[in-house]
């Protein structure tokens, strides 16, 4: 009878933990970075396995709070991401699209390139010609990879204890 | 007539947009029916405007990563009008390294275009960070660390200002209000010098925002105890050992001038930081740096 049910809570245990995936399959998110990188685990050092641009979609496989296991449609691919390059808006590429304008919209929309964008940055430097972005743009180009933090980490005798939560 | 009936129509929805919703939407709805009556746009481009201000809401979390980023970019072209970029390439590799490293272990390790670090070349001690991930350290403010591990908490104290969107914050509301209203007129395919030029404007007025805040007043007192927080969470999920941050802290006491225009005017003094960061009673030990890693900050710092 003990046993009994030792096994029944173990069903139910089960049955919980599968609740929150069950649940979050099929969503689909939205890449909100640059360039975003699928990783071989949910790791920031995690390999990575490929790249996503700005805008692409992505099916969510898993929910681990911080970092979901995503696929590419139509792909094969899968591996991980951390939340903060996602977004459950769609990301509309271009204004004027026919999805913007018959889209399921309310909250559901990001416009990439709009507002805050190259146009709204070359009307603002032409207004104030003693700002110089020669340093902002080089700083860009100070890119450091997943292979070099592991170095930096490994030689300077540091072991990650966690990764980043979720903002 | 059949425009008329249009228009009546987007009335319509106007007054039930108004009946429903808050003041932003309200003021893009009367501007659409006036745009609609006028002419100036389709009422197709009307009734899309009309749903993307519904889907546009009223807050700074509604500026997505992209428009972080461009904010970023001219909010850090302000800090270089006053201080100048230090160009050794050796230092702002190192600093590159270890900041963008710390910044994977915070709860924003994904910003639009990426953490990017600069050190200026300055004497005051002083540091940024912008909306954007672009972080700045004068010379000043590296030579109050004696170890990697102060340097790493004086790093992530700036990723903190970022992932706590305190950049942001500073963006008075209504210039919030009036950029959004520009931005939910998604219906329109390009923007039209008008459109530019009211965008351009709140931008303008956002950096300043910003900018002013960062650099002449400084956050609030409980901004900076936030981001220090975030500060020892990401020392200590990479490895360094968090007492980084209080003897970090303690090299700037010594150092900061009173009645300087830099920390000591933009900051809660150095021991009032550590007071708070020891209140939940935490004790820190101090652990003796590895040497490889002692020896990689004396060789980067030899730089300066």
């Amino acid at each position: 009878m003990r046993r009994m049910r030792f096994i029944f809570a173990g069903f139910s245990l089960m049955a919980v933990l599968a609740l929150p995936i069950a649940a979050d399959t099929q969503k689909t998110l939205s890449v909100q970075i640059r360039e975003g990188q699928i990783r071989a685990t949910p790791s920031f050092l995690g390999k990575m396995v490929a790249k996503v641009a700005y805008g692409d979609r992505v099916d969510m496989l898993e929910d681990r709070d911080a970092w979901k296991r995503v696929s590419i449609p139509g792909g094969k691919l899968q591996g991980w991401m951390h939340t903060s390059a996602l977004t459950t808006k769609r990301i509309v590429l271009k204004a004027g699209q026919a999805d913007v304008q018959t889209g399921a919209t309310r909250d559901e929309l990001a416009l990439a390139g709009k507002g805050f964008n190259e146009q709204v940055e070359a009307a603002f430097k032409k207004e104030n010609k003693n700002l110089d972005y020669t340093w902002i743009n080089r700083m860009e180009g100070f890119k450091v990879s997943p292979e070099q933090m592991q170095d930096f980490l490994a030689s300077g005798n540091l072991v990650p204890r966690a990764e980043g939560g979720t903002p | 007539m059949k425009k008329a009936v249009r228009v009546m129509g987007l009335i319509a929805v106007a007054v039930l947009t108004v009946a429903a919703c808050k003041t932003m939407e309200t003021a893009t709805t009367l501007v659409t029916v006036i745009g609609v009556g006028s002419g100036v746009i389709s009422s197709s481009q009307g009734e899309s405007i009309q749903r993307s201000a519904v889907a546009i809401s009223r807050s700074v979390e509604s500026f997505t990563p992209e428009q972080e980023y461009y904010i970023g970019r001219s909010v850090g072209a302000v800090v270089l009008s006053k201080y100048t970029a230090y160009a050794n390439t050796q230092v702002n590799q190192y600093i590159n390294m270890l900041g963008q490293t710390l910044a994977k272990a915070s709860d924003l390790p994904e910003v639009f275009g990426g953490y990017h670090f600069l050190v200026l070349e300055s004497d005051d001690i002083n540091a940024f960070a912008t909306p954007g991930g672009h972080i700045f350290i004068t010379r000043g403010l590296i030579r109050c660390c004696r170890t990697e591990d102060a340097l790493a908490a004086v790093l992530a104290h700036e990723i903190g200002h970022v992932q706590l969107r305190h950049g942001m914050q500073a963006i008075e509301k209504a210039r919030v209000t009036e950029a959004l209203t520009v931005l939910a007129q998604e219906g329109l395919k390009t923007y039209g010098s008008r459109e530019v030029a009211q965008l351009t404007q709140a931008f303008s007025g956002a950096i300043s925002d910003i900018a002013s805040n960062m650099i002449n007043n400084g956050y609030s007192r409980s901004f900076e105890y936030q981001a220090d927080q975030a500060a020892l969470v990401i020392l200590r999920r990479i490895g360094y050992n968090p007492s980084g941050l209080i003897n970090m802290l303690a090299g700037m006491e010594q150092k900061l001038k009173p009645g300087g225009l830099d920390f000591a005017k933009t900051h809660p003094a150095p021991r009032d930081r550590i007071a708070e960061i020891q209140k939940p009673d935490l004790t820190f030990t101090s652990v003796v740096q590895p040497k490889i890693r002692q020896e990689r900050f004396i060789k980067a710092g030899s730089q300066l």
